[in-house]
């Protein structure tokens, strides 16, 4: 199993520290795992994304211009990597800020509102959970568990009051995706 | 069973925590992008655990700080970045000539000039064929993992150590802020003796000197051949280098660090179309495997380079196969970073393949 | 007759007041290649002969800069590095780092010191590394043969000054101990010379307080000694001498520039 993933948004989504929790889930399940950021003044303010691969095998290379799966925040992302997945692949896309998506019909493309949905939660910063869980609810690669966990190790301990609200988020996330296939 | 210390974590900061295991009695660094967390992170675990973080007012400053700890015998190391590494060049040279076991870290990014803070590989020549004035080498060691970020921190101070000589391990933006599994080896850390070191005079022995000034050229001389003594014995012992898929193989891409790994995947795509290519990457740019390139180059077809330069490495590569096959460069630079199919849909044009 | 107390020798059979012996064990006896009346060899006894009083040779290591006192190790025999071109003080702090219970100095001249060095000399002082600082100022670059120095006086003739040093043109000469003393990690900052025996036990009493005073880890001690160049002001040694007094010492008076307090000396050994 190769998962080659990028995640793609405005800098301050929590786009990077959702690869990284990722990649501390396959860590946690001891799995290989690569995970690189795009750095520099996107740090500051403006688009950001790092691509994440999980493996069971040696990860050959961390740059990649061709994805499994892209997870995507923000419109200007969608347009940079929408035509940057597999055949087959999938994006994952949130569907409160971006408005043209994909009309690619050889892969798979989600709609997750997890702005919305982060934002009944009364947290907006939970969003990316949102869109993790939704992700996760499509490929299995890591145990929801396993994010948990590894949210321990991202977070600071003084955050660790707030690991109900992410599990919360990443279950409404997977509940957002499945609704989507029962649509489907 | 022993416990696996494994931590996912940058390249530099598996680096910087790798220097504290290893014993590294202190670490002098000026902030740099992409590599200032090493000295963040040095300056928040050393305290506590294991040696001195000092942040000096420049990398000149750095480096000849790097000269007066390493010459009072202790274990030492600084890193930087391409610019900064060019500052602390007049100091290597001195930490050559004076041998002093040290290691240097330069994670490369693009240049020339203040550049860019996107990985690059426009470093090789000054990491291997000196860089500073003068007829020196450094042992130049090419991670090109996390995993390897920590493990030749160990290996540089374990050859700086051996042969008196500092050690440089040249990485590059994208290694060093990369996040990897890397796992940490509980090991024991000899104590060597250096009785060269300026530690303070005492009655049963001669005061020890540093210093590179040797003014009467016939002593100069001996010098440079004691120092190239020294280098042929490195060169015999210390190439180090990893194949894959190269058995079978009728071409060959020769690539080192990030662009090595770029290239396993370019191999593996090219394979998957049928085209029997292979991978050699050097782990040590100096000294270089131009024997078992040599050795090569007797059954391949053609060799790319892919190097994120204008073509340096490819020199190297040229003097190991003597003229035996082409030699084909295929490089990006600025801190852009080519794909496997980019490299693969190139090295297919040079080799007229398709 | 003085035989066999100890100040004396006996010579040929004549008995003999010993009213002056060099540091034995702290020179290594290696002829100094300095110019004849050159301040740099009183320098050195005169360092050389605090280290042997202190009984401190196994705890000192000094560190030679790029100028004329670039051999400065071949004449004293403790441990020593040499280091590149305005650096000793970065090689000293790397020094004083991992050994901190060592005695370090760094031995320098106004070019190295004031010009190429000035960034490591600022911040070392600022970090208030516990070393001594020796700062031989003679207001010229001695070993490139006569050019223009930090400190070179206005008006002073130089090769790269030929018609005097113009202030509009190339600066005021600098005050380097005025300029570090307010910093906070100058414990101890002094001016001295060595153009007259009086002088010279000055600075030897500055050099005792440098030493010992780091013991204390409270900062650097800054030791400015005023000296000549003969060879390159163009004079005899002697009208050299005259010189300092004339024309230098006006410019850069003689004495205690920062003193440690009481409570800061509190504990010295």
């Amino acid at each position: 199993m190769t998962e080659e993933i990028i995640i793609a948004g405005f800098g301050g989504q929590g786009v990077l520290s959702m690869g990284q929790t990722l990649g501390y889930a396959a860590m946690v399940e001891n799995k290989n795992v690569t995970w690189m950021p795009s750095y520099g003044p996107e740090m500051r303010g403006g688009t950001a994304n790092c691509i994440t691969i999980v493996s069971e095998e040696t990860i050959s290379s961390p740059i990649l211009s061709r994805f499994d799966t892209a997870i995507i925040l923000n419109q200007p992302s969608m347009e940079k990597f929408e035509s940057k997945v597999k055949p087959g692949g999938l994006i994952v896309y949130e569907s409160t800020n971006i408005i043209h998506a994909s009309e690619r019909t050889d892969i798979d493309v989600c709609a997750i509102p997890a702005s919305d949905a982060a934002n009944k939660l009364n947290n907006i910063k939970v969003a990316n959970m949102v869109m993790l869980g939704a992700y996760l609810a499509k490929r299995s690669i890591v145990k929801l568990d396993s994010i948990i966990e590894a949210l321990k190790k991202v977070l600071p301990e003084r955050y660790h009051n707030t690991l109900p609200l992410n599990r919360e988020a990443l279950e409404k996330g997977k509940e957002l995706m499945e609704s989507l296939s029962v649509k489907a | 069973m022993e416990e696996l210390d494994i931590r996912l974590m940058k390249g530099n900061e598996a680096m910087a925590e790798a220097a504290i295991q290893a014993k590294c009695d202190a670490y002098f660094g000026y902030p740099i992008t992409p590599q200032s967390e090493v000295l963040e992170y040095l300056s928040r675990e050393m305290p506590g655990r294991y040696g001195i973080p000092l942040q000096a007012e420049s990398e000149v400053a750095s480096i000849n700080m790097v000269y007066g700890a390493a010459g009072a015998g202790k274990r030492v190391m600084t890193s930087s970045s391409s610019p900064g590494f060019s500052l602390m060049m007049e100091g290597i040279s001195y930490i050559a000539s004076a041998q002093l076991p040290c290691l240097l870290v330069n994670v490369n990014r693009g240049g020339p000039g203040l550049g860019t803070i996107q990985p690059s590989q426009g470093d090789y020549f000054q990491a291997t064929k000196g860089g500073g004035h003068g007829d020196y080498h450094l042992i130049v060691l090419a991670p090109n993992s996390v995993q390897e970020m920590a493990d030749f921190v160990f290996l540089g101070f374990e050859l700086a150590d051996k042969y008196r000589n500092p050690v440089c391990m040249l990485s590059d933006g994208a290694i060093g802020q990369m996040m990897e599994r890397v796992v940490f080896k509980k090991r024991e850390v000899p104590a060597i003796k250096k009785d060269w070191a300026t530690t303070g005079k005492t009655k049963d022995r001669e005061r020890n000197i540093i210093t590179s000034l040797f003014i009467q050229p016939e002593k100069m001389e001996q010098v440079n051949l004691s120092l190239n003594k020294k280098y042929e014995e490195i060169s015999k012992n210390e190439v180090r280098y990893e194949e894959i898929f190269t058995d079978d193989a009728e071409y060959l891409i020769v690539a080192y660090g990030l662009s090595s790994r770029i290239s396993h995947k370019t191999v593996i795509l090219a394979r998957e179309k049928g085209i029997k290519l292979g991978l050699l990457r050097p782990i040590t740019l100096y000294p270089y495997p131009y024997k078992r390139l040599n050795e090569l180059a007797n059954k391949l077809k053609g060799i790319l380079t892919l190097e994120l330069n204008a073509g340096q490495m490819i020199e190297d590569v040229k003097l190991s196969v003597e003229g035996k096959v082409p030699v084909w460069h295929y490089g990006r630079m600025g801190g852009i970073i080519p794909s496997p199919e980019e490299v693969l849909e190139n090295f297919e044009k040079l080799a007229k393949i398709k | 007759m003085l035989t066999g107390e100890k100040d004396c020798i006996i010579e040929d059979g004549e008995v003999y007041e010993l009213v002056y012996e060099k540091p034995l064990t702290t020179l290594t006896g290696t002829r100094m290649h300095y110019c004849p009346g050159c301040g740099h060899s009183t320098a050195h006894k005169v360092l050389a002969e605090v280290i042997e009083e202190l009984g401190i040779q196994e705890q000192t290591i000094g560190v030679a800069p790029v100028g004329c006192s670039v051999f400065a190790y071949d004449y004293l025999n403790i441990d020593m590095q040499e280091a590149a071109h305005g650096r000793a003080t970065a090689v000293a702090t790397g020094i004083k780092r991992v050994l901190p219970d060592k005695y370090v100095f760094t031995y320098q001249g106004d070019g190295d010191l004031a010009a190429i060095g000035t960034a490591e000399t600022i911040h070392s002082i600022n970090r208030g590394e516990n070393i001594m600082i020796i700062f031989i100022n003679n207001a010229v670059y001695g070993m490139t043969s006569g050019q223009m120095a930090p400190t070179t006086l206005v008006g002073m003739k130089s090769t790269t000054s030929p018609y005097g040093r113009d202030a509009d043109f190339a600066g005021m000469p600098i005050k380097v101990s005025e300029l570090i003393a307010p910093l906070k990690g100058a414990f101890y900052v002094t001016r001295h010379s060595v153009h007259t025996p009086g002088n010279v036990r000055k600075l030897k009493k500055a050099i005792t307080n440098g030493f010992k005073y780091q013991q204390l880890k409270k900062g650097v001690t800054f030791i400015e000694v005023i000296s000549n160049c003969p060879s390159n002001w163009k004079m005899t040694p002697v009208k050299s001498n005259e010189f300092i007094e004339k024309e230098m010492l006006p410019y850069y008076p003689l004495g205690d520039i920062k003193l440690p307090s009481k409570e800061d000396l509190a504990g010295l050994k």
